[in-house]
């Protein structure tokens, strides 16, 4: 058996509760999340979509660390035949593993991160070369699908709640490399405010989480230099 | 709207400002140990110290730079760490992150002075 402590209660009071789940082979967190509220406590809220990795929606923090629950196996995460769910951190807890990521959705729409499309008639294709200096640095960020552990794994969000947070910055750092994107420059105005890419520390808290393994602070690091550029030659 | 822009623009020079103070300071950083380690083989005093920097222009320059790099890198980065740990937000704390600043540059370019 398996032993799970589960958070229970929203943002004003709540505790851990235990549950003894049986053990199976390839046996995911979420399938361990799933079990409980199906036989054992109907009552327990919690959040999942895909079931495959493809979604982001079941992101938790188990034993401490933001992850996909159905892309962890048990195997890999437990602890002396114990394991610790949680919600996401830095999110308001709306009920036991479900959080409201509006807070963090509401980031993406601060950092101006919608694509800008230059001015013209779109009758010819954009050629977009994929071997350029640009279009590497924005592929190498374009896989986020917003699951929120980077935010939940990023201490300056704790500190300060208005930080943009690294999916946002990353999601603008794709947008300052695509030459298709019209407005560059009002990207990085977006971001270099009080709370957003100079407020980063570089911890890679983020990158070290990141299920899909992108690296918004290496991202984040990019806008920086761009912001310092576009500064010195009076863009901002 | 203005005023988030404006105050992204201070935080942005601010960070200019502080790399490129850092990146003056390493240098300065090593040439000033080296040269205490080296000072400092035949016994340390005052008259020894004082004979080599009186009337060096060059010392006088070295550390003229020393201390105004370090006044704005410290000053800044003082600011950011009581924004961050303290919550010390709003014009107060720009107000004592220029005092510090001051402070440093008058106690720095006096101790420069007097040094050559």
């Amino acid at each position: 058996m398996l032993t799970v402590d589960i958070w229970r209660g929203d943002e004003e009071d709540g505790a851990f509760q235990t549950y003894e789940v049986p053990q199976m082979e390839s046996q995911t967190v979420l399938d361990v999340v799933t079990y409980i509220q199906r036989k054992l406590d109907p009552s327990l809220s919690y959040r999942f979509s895909c079931r495959v990795g493809m979604c982001g929606s079941c992101a938790m923090t188990v034993n401490g660390k933001p992850r996909w629950t159905c892309r962890s196996h048990v195997d890999s995460v437990v602890e002396n035949g114990r394991i610790q769910v949680a919600p996401l951190r830095n999110m308001p807890i709306i009920k036991d593993l479900a959080t409201d990521m509006s807070v963090f959705f509401d980031k993406w729409q601060k950092s101006k991160s919608q694509f800008v499309p230059t001015d013209g008639d779109a009758s010819e294709f954009a050629v977009v070369d994929p071997n350029s200096k640009e279009r590497k640095a924005a592929s190498a960020g374009i896989e986020c699908i917003g699951c929120g552990v980077c935010y939940a794994a990023c201490d300056v969000v704790e500190w300060n709640p208005d930080y943009l947070g690294p999916a946002a910055l990353n999601r603008a750092w794709t947008l300052v490399n695509d030459s298709r994107d019209g407005d560059a420059d009002g990207h990085l105005r977006a971001v270099a405010t009080d709370a957003g890419c100079h407020a980063c520390h570089s911890h890679q808290s983020c990158a070290r989480n990141c299920p899909t393994s992108l690296n918004p602070t290496a991202s984040i690091a990019g806008l920086k230099r761009k912001v310092f550029a576009a500064a010195l030659k009076g863009r901002l | 709207m203005k005023l988030r822009v404006r105050d992204g623009r201070l935080e942005v020079w601010l960070f200019i400002v502080q790399r490129l103070t850092a990146m003056v300071l390493g240098p300065l950083v090593i040439v000033h140990l080296a040269t205490m380690i080296y000072a400092i083989q035949g016994g340390l005093s005052a008259v020894e110290i004082m004979g080599r920097t009186q009337g060096s222009l060059v010392w006088g320059l070295v550390y003229g730079l020393f201390v105004t790099a370090a006044a704005f890198h410290g000053a800044i980065g003082l600011r950011q760490i009581a924004r961050e740990a303290l919550q010390w937000r709003g014009m107060t704390v720009n107000v004592a992150a220029s005092t510090f600043c001051l402070g440093i540059l008058c106690l720095g370019y006096q101790a420069v002075g007097a040094l050559v």
